[in-house]
């Protein structure tokens, strides 16, 4: 079974295409990294799959059913890069974790034993257990992100869709993290990560795909890893010295 | 207790206690999503609808109903439908509705232009029975829709992204919201008057949001400050004099003036017992 198919997908902002005619099928079970220079439309991929940003023309589904019509979401999780930072009320680690859990479905029920063991476990599993009743915006950025991976386990989703989720996480922490999507692999979630990153979970991943530069967002490479060396560009480099003060704009550089 | 013993002093206290209760609870959900001053461009948008009924010589609380219900599907389509941000949109509702309102109440016959002010900063002491049983119709009905829908309202306010990626209905969602924020500004309309009436949906949560942790404690905090305001402020207007809706918000900015003050303290502690 297909769990994302995308045929033609087109995506334009202001008139430049951020995606051009993308095909893309994964099926269950796959571990896939989706990989790319910054700007290659890797993310604008994703939310076009999960129906967050229209299509130009093209279609997309989820499940074997058309995204316009596709319903059972609980089977969906996503772990954004960040939450969007317009809160201004005090949210608990807890709350966050918790949230993961609601759905149109659950309207008329309360949350359940079922429901709170699975966040437990999850909260336990990202290592900020004894957290929870802290506010979510007093935790460091690499925590935060642990919640948001945390919560999307709470769902107990069959596919984890993650946005650079390995960033900004400690080492000890990426060790078990990693560990984690590998056991959930193991168990039938198909997982589909957007990294810079393909380092730590290589050996998991099935399938690797680079999308284009030059802002075409076509697929480059489509299998599975090690990326080839000609693809490098796609792929974090640990060498890489971005701010090089000998590449920096002069009005930008330290005086 | 004397002064509860007149017959409009009862009404008026149950008044200030359901809209000290049911607008903090909506004012939450407003602060999270930083839509604060939509409960005003409400308040504004209802003061048309006052405007009109005295031109058409209507009820004014229906009319006003009407008339907010109607705003708030206009802002979320304002909002959705064109390249307007969201505090332009709540600008425009905000000029649309006094012009509206003060145009209609000078068109109207008499001396509605002058009766226009009991609308405008409320007038508690002059609750009637009537007015009191669809009060507490549209509080009850409020509670329902929280009830039922509260946990997907939290949610959406979280990350309305994720919330989509949940299966809920985002927009739906928001629009819902408006409406709930237009049926409280009515139903405080009476109370401290709908100039005022986004402070009481307002000021308790950023008193309460000083000392708490969680969304539910910030809620439940800011409901119990609602309802401390609300009483503290009709008795003090009764003995002191003055009017009780300004007197309401004016205990509600004290307490949140005190709670800031008190959190400086608590958050010190708490950074010791981390």
């Amino acid at each position: 079974m297909s769990v994302i198919d995308v045929e033609r997908a087109c995506v334009e902002f202001d008139g430049d295409h951020v995606l051009e005619n993308i095909d893309l099928r994964i099926e269950a079970g796959e571990f896939v990294a989706l990989l790319g220079p910054n700007g290659s439309g890797k993310s604008t991929l994703v939310r076009a799959i999960l129906g967050l940003q229209p299509l130009e023309h093209g279609r997309v589904r989820l499940f074997d059913e058309p995204l316009g019509r596709f319903s059972d979401w609980s089977r969906i999780a996503l772990v954004p890069q960040r939450l969007p930072g317009t809160n201004s009320i005090p949210v608990s680690v807890w709350e966050t974790v918790i949230s993961g859990r609601i759905t149109p479905r659950s309207r008329f029920r309360r949350v359940g034993k079922e429901a709170k063991a699975t966040a437990q476990l999850a909260l336990t599993e990202v290592g900020l257990w004894p957290r929870r009743h802290d506010r979510l915006d007093t935790l460091s950025g690499g925590q935060q992100r642990r919640v948001l991976i945390a919560r999307a386990l709470a769902t107990s989703a069959d596919l984890l869709v993650m946005d650079e989720p390995t960033a900004g996480i400690d080492a000890e922490n990426l060790t078990h993290l990693v560990h984690l999507l590998g056991e959930l692999h193991k168990h039938g979630v198909t997982v589909l990560v957007v990294t810079h990153e393909l380092t730590d979970i290589e050996h998991l991943v099935t399938r690797a795909i680079v999308l284009g530069e030059d802002r075409t967002g076509t697929i480059r490479f489509d299998g599975p890893p090690p990326v080839p060396a000609s693809f490098a560009d796609a792929v974090h480099h640990h060498d890489d010295h971005p701010h090089d003060q000998s590449t920096a704009p002069t009005g930008l550089a330290p005086r | 207790m004397t002064l509860f013993a007149y017959d409009f002093m009862q009404r008026a206290l149950i008044a200030a206690v359901l809209v000290g209760l049911i607008a903090p609870l909506i004012g939450v959900f407003l602060v999270q999503r930083r839509l604060s001053l939509l409960g005003d461009g409400m308040g504004h948008v209802a003061l048309t609808g006052v405007g009109l009924a005295f031109l058409l010589g209507t009820a004014p609380v229906p009319t006003a109903m009407v008339t907010a219900v109607i705003g708030a599907f206009l802002i979320e389509f304002i909002r959705y439908r064109s390249r307007t941000a969201g505090d332009v949109a709540l600008a425009l509702l905000f000029y649309g509705g006094i012009a509206g309102g003060v145009l209609f109440a000078s068109l109207a016959p008499g001396k509605a232009a002058s009766s226009l002010n009991a609308y405008l900063f409320g007038s508690l002491t002059t609750v009637a029975g009537a007015d009191l049983i669809a009060l507490v119709a549209l509080c009850v009905a409020v509670l329902i829709v929280l009830a039922i829908f509260g946990r997907e309202l939290f949610a959406v306010s979280l990350d309305t992204e994720i919330a989509q990626v949940q299966g809920i209905k985002v927009r739906a969602m928001s629009t819902l919201m408006a409406v709930l924020a237009a049926v409280v500004v009515v139903v405080g309309m009476r109370v401290v008057g709908l100039l005022l009436v986004s402070a009481i949906m307002i000021v308790p949560v950023a008193a309460a949001q000083q000392i708490t942790r969680s969304f539910i404690s910030t809620a439940t905090l800011a409901v119990a400050l609602g309802v401390f305001a609300s009483v503290a402020g009709l008795t003090t207007s009764f003995y002191v004099e003055v009017p009780p809706g300004p007197t309401i918000v004016l205990v509600a900015l004290g307490t949140f003036a005190f709670l800031a003050l008190l959190a400086v303290p608590i958050r010190k502690r708490r950074r010791v017992l981390a």
